[in-house]
């Protein structure tokens, strides 16, 4: 059953059946049964994947011979978390989509996002991972324009281009790359053994960067994000922030240090400077804002501005840190973006000010707000902790000062999320917020669901960070920046 | 060989169908025709070409591959054609017969092996062609586009032939592989005849294929012409102009190439951006249509800068990925316009709630037209740019990927409008014909895209 063709497959059926279904019950049935059927497929991965450096579950044929390509798909130490967090976040998304009548549609969109995004975490080809990365963007267009809100259409397609035209650049140094392979094939590996010189690497860089940076965002690639963000119906938002920018984060280890490590040495302190200023940037603006959901888009530029930091820093734990930080801000994320929908359904605005006094109506939303809160933050015993410790720790061992500012993230991050928490919950209720119902049924689930993620991965991250620490420091040991 | 005696005989039958108004049967016997045609050329394939006729033709594979290219989208184009013409003109049977008598050209400019052939199989498939422009005779903006692209058409053959006269007056043969071993043969001393007739020839195809700056001619023709006049012209004849122009390159100017290229690659970088700024600022989905076909001969024009043993299978692609979309992008406008008598972008809104798998098969045209992963359009575009790259231009290349990203502008404002803008309005009541075309074309678009082995390595 570990066969990963099935893994992919399974969602691309269940978006092909969903697209016919017009009733909105049965729609959400039959996409939580899709979506759970893969969280089952992926268990045989898990137990029998074996945590050390190599790639397992190999599956490959040959697409299009003529041109040398190969659906070449497999799962690593790097890979394998981001695999577990897409099929482990779609059913909470699609559950978190329960409290609004869409038909099947949407759904369908959804689970075919699935597809791309799994075949952008596995893919093993550059053909095959340009096609997953572009899978997945048509979907979430058509979640955010459909069911977004007034300004949907110009925002998105703003976001659209944005991220079309530096996915196409990426495809620009993608077939450079394969005319250079002797063997005249895309495979992951023949690029990794390629010894280009130096200047060719850091043009090769700069393609892959803007790709990767424009869908994370680093700053100043991130213009389209707090409008996208904002005006996409929640499902559209959760996809984006919780697996969506992890696309960008892995595909900086997977496949630009590793291809162009001299134009890392070249450059990579530059993009690391710009994602320690994004990390700033972003949550100064977010202490400002007024829109709940504005405000949680800003908070996931300053937190993926940080992960950024980690993996440019280029070392054990910088690199460990980024991918159980990419796990656990998905999961973060998520609960945020899911608690912002309540509080936007039940009251009608987006507006903190219109908010207060929450939590004396709605003790249960509001103790699991807190924690999830607490693990964006970074609190020890969440999740959050693990992996900005040791983000940090690895940007320390590149340089102190970009330790101190990454630093700041936790600690403005803790002043806008604490702000935001206080304004919503506390104080004393008005008129619209003294009848706030608590939280019930899907969102139950969805929300304890969560807070054991928070906190079990808080407590207890030595399965999790078990699983990439192989791959991870043979991935460093092998591509070594030259400073 | 076979195959074109069976075209030319078939229109001159449809022709005499119609005298004795045999209305009914015109459709059916042209249909019944092309088929038998395709089969013809089925048994052709495998089999070694010789020159035919003193080396007038040569059926290889391909001309044979092109050749059927052409036919299969002739008989899409008729079967929308029922009961369009009969709307339009009481002589029915004159469309019928134009039509395959300009297929017949195109298949000649496909499969020449002798520059007279080329000569002959594009007046034959234009001549037809300013004739079927024209056709709506009390129509102002029909003849202005006859008009139009007869006098144009009228200069570019002027070129054409004064180019042929050129390579003639050089190397003393017609002859394609008379004109090859000349190339070879002398590097040295090559005439300065010569190359002036390569650049006319290059007018003359560029102006056939409505690249820039020759394009002048396109957005009105392409707008003024009854729509299927122009998917016939947007697919039929622009697969010819540039499997023509891709075949005289690589038989006989391949060594020449230092001296070509430049000047291609100069049009091919314009004709980009003048299809694409312009095609952004159009109100009118036709109008748009006309010039984002402008931009993909430009796109076209790739393989003849990289050219190479790789050249054919990328236009051969791409030509049937944008054929397949342009098919059904005009072919919906002529339903649309039926039933809104607008041909702007706001007919489309709110298409997708009352014709949800219509609308499907446009926005699967329009993705495939934009170069979106999973359609045709985008392994079509890739294989380009492959070819483009391993020649190592990279700049043509990034250049082209910023027009790719400006084509998303205005291909996705039809799907905007379908899917994003609410309006109410009545179904459009889409006639068997339409189904099975727009379902054949959205259907090859993506199964092309999702497994395109099937047509990559053919030639």
């Amino acid at each position: 059953m570990d066969n990963l063709f099935i893994l992919l497959l399974i969602p691309v059926l269940g978006a092909i059946a969903l697209a016919f279904v017009r009733q909105p019950r049965a729609a959400k049935q039959l996409a939580l049964l899709v979506s759970l059927i893969s969280v089952a497929a992926t268990i045989p991965f898990l137990v029998n994947f074996v945590p050390d450096a190599s790639m397992q579950f190999e599956q490959r044929f040959a697409w299009i011979p003529a041109l040398g390509i190969n659906f070449h798909i497999g799962i690593d130490g790097i890979s394998l978390p981001l695999v577990l967090l897409t099929n482990g976040l779609i059913p909470l998304i699609i559950l978190s989509a329960f409290s609004y009548e869409y038909k099947g549609g949407l759904y369908a969109l959804v689970l075919f996002m699935q597809a791309g995004l799994l075949l952008v975490f596995t893919a093993l080809d550059a053909f095959a991972f340009y096609v997953g990365w572009e899978v997945a963007l048509i979907p979430i267009y058509f979640i955010c324009a459909l069911w977004g809100g007034e300004n949907r259409i110009r925002v998105n397609i703003k976001f659209f281009i944005y991220t079309f035209f530096g996915s196409l650049l990426m495809l620009v140094a993608i077939i450079y790359l394969h005319v250079q392979v002797p063997s005249g094939d895309y495979e992951l590996s023949s690029f990794y053994q390629l010894a280009l010189d130096a200047s060719t690497q850091r043009w090769i860089f700069w393609a892959f960067f803007i790709a990767f940076a424009i869908k994370m965002p680093i700053f100043p690639f991130h213009t389209w994000q707090p409008d996208t963000y904002t005006e996409a119906p929640t499902a559209g938002t959760m996809l984006l922030a919780a697996i969506m920018l992890k696309m960008g984060v892995y595909g900086l280890i997977r496949w630009l240090i590793p291809i162009a490590p001299l134009g890392v040495a070249a450059y990579g302190q530059l993009a690391l400077v710009l994602c320690i200023i994004g990390v700033v940037y972003a949550s100064i603006i977010a202490f400002k804002q007024n829109d709940a959901k504005r405000l949680i888009a800003y908070s996931s530029i300053g937190h993926v501005g940080l992960i950024g930091a980690g993996v440019f820093a280029w070392n054990v734990q910088g690199l460990q840190g980024a991918i159980i930080q990419m796990v656990n801000h998905g999961i973060s994320v998520l609960g945020l973006f899911f608690v912002a929908d309540i509080l936007i359904r039940r009251l009608g605005t987006r507006d903190l000010a219109a908010m207060g006094g929450i939590a004396k109506s709605a003790p249960a939303l509001a103790i699991m707000f807190l924690t999830i809160v607490m693990g964006a933050i970074g609190l020890p015993v969440t999740n959050g902790f693990v992996g900005e410790f040791l983000l940090l720790i690895g940007i320390y061992q590149y340089g102190i000062w970009y330790a101190v500012f990454g630093g700041l993230t936790i600690i403005l991050a803790a002043v806008y999320l604490l702000r935001m928490y206080q304004k919503v919950m506390l104080g004393e209720p008005n008129a619209q917020t003294s009848g706030f119902a608590d939280v019930s049924g899907t969102e139950w689930i969805v929300l304890a669901v969560v807070v054991v993620l928070v906190i079990g991965i808080g407590v207890y991250p030595k399965p999790l960070l078990g699983i990439s620490e192989a791959a991870v420091t043979e991935l460093i040991n092998k591509v070594s920046l030259v400073k | 060989m076979s195959a074109i005696i069976t075209l030319s005989l078939l229109a001159i039958l449809v022709l005499y169908l119609g005298l004795f108004k045999a209305r009914r049967a015109l459709l059916p016997v042209s249909l019944l025709g092309l088929v038998a045609t395709v089969v013809l050329y089925g048994v052709q394939w495998g089999k070694t070409a010789e020159p035919l006729y003193s080396g007038m033709v040569l059926f290889d594979h391909f001309a044979v591959v092109f050749s059927v290219v052409c036919v299969i989208l002739t008989i899409l184009v008729l079967l929308l054609s029922k009961d369009y013409f009969d709307k339009s003109s009481p002589h029915v049977a004159e469309y019928y017969a134009l039509l395959l008598f300009s297929l017949t050209g195109a298949v000649l400019v496909v499969s020449f092996h002798n520059l007279a052939m080329l000569f002959i199989g594009i007046e034959i498939m234009s001549v037809a062609l300013y004739i079927l422009a024209g056709i709506r005779k009390k129509d102002f903006a029909s003849n202005e586009a006859a008009l139009k692209y007869f006098l144009m058409g009228a200069y570019s053959t002027g070129f054409l032939l004064f180019g042929i006269a050129l390579l003639y007056g050089a190397s003393g043969s017609f002859d394609l592989a008379a004109i090859k071993e000349y190339v070879v043969s002398n590097p040295q001393g090559i005439s300065p005849l010569f190359y002036a007739g390569i650049l006319l020839l290059i007018v003359s195809l560029a102006f056939k294929l409505g690249a820039a700056p020759f394009h002048f001619w396109t957005p009105d023709v392409y707008d003024g012409s009854p729509i299927l006049i122009t998917i016939f012209m947007a697919t039929v004849v622009k697969t010819a102009a540039i499997a023509g122009f891709l075949r005289l390159f690589y038989f006989c100017f391949i060594p020449l190439q230092d001296f070509w290229v430049p000047v291609l690659l100069v049009m091919t970088i314009i004709t980009l951006f003048v299809g694409n700024l312009t095609a952004i600022v159009q109100q009118s989905v036709k109008r748009m249509l006309a010039y984002s076909s402008i931009s993909h001969a430009g796109y076209l024009l790739f393989a003849i800068v990289a050219i190479g043993a790789t050249s054919a299978n990328s236009v051969l692609f791409y030509v049937t990925a944008y054929s397949l979309s342009t098919i059904i992008g005009f072919g919906s406008l002529i339903l649309v316009k039926r039933a809104t008598g607008s041909e702007h972008f706001e007919a489309f809104n709110g298409l997708a709630k009352k014709n949800p798998y219509l609308s499907l098969a446009i926005a699967i045209a329009m993705l495939s037209l934009a170069g979106i992963p999973l359609t045709a359009g985008f392994v079509g575009k890739f294989m380009m740019f492959s070819g483009v790259l391993a020649d190592y231009q990279v700049l043509l290349v990034v250049l082209a990927v910023i027009n790719a990203a400006m084509g998303i502008f205005y291909y996705f404002r039809v799907i905007v409008a379908m899917y994003f803008k609410p309006l109410d309005r009545d179904a459009i009541v889409v006639s068997g014909p339409y189904r099975v075309v727009f379902f054949l074309a959205a259907l090859i678009t993506l199964l092309l895209g999702v497994y395109p082995a099937w047509l990559t390595g053919l030639i």
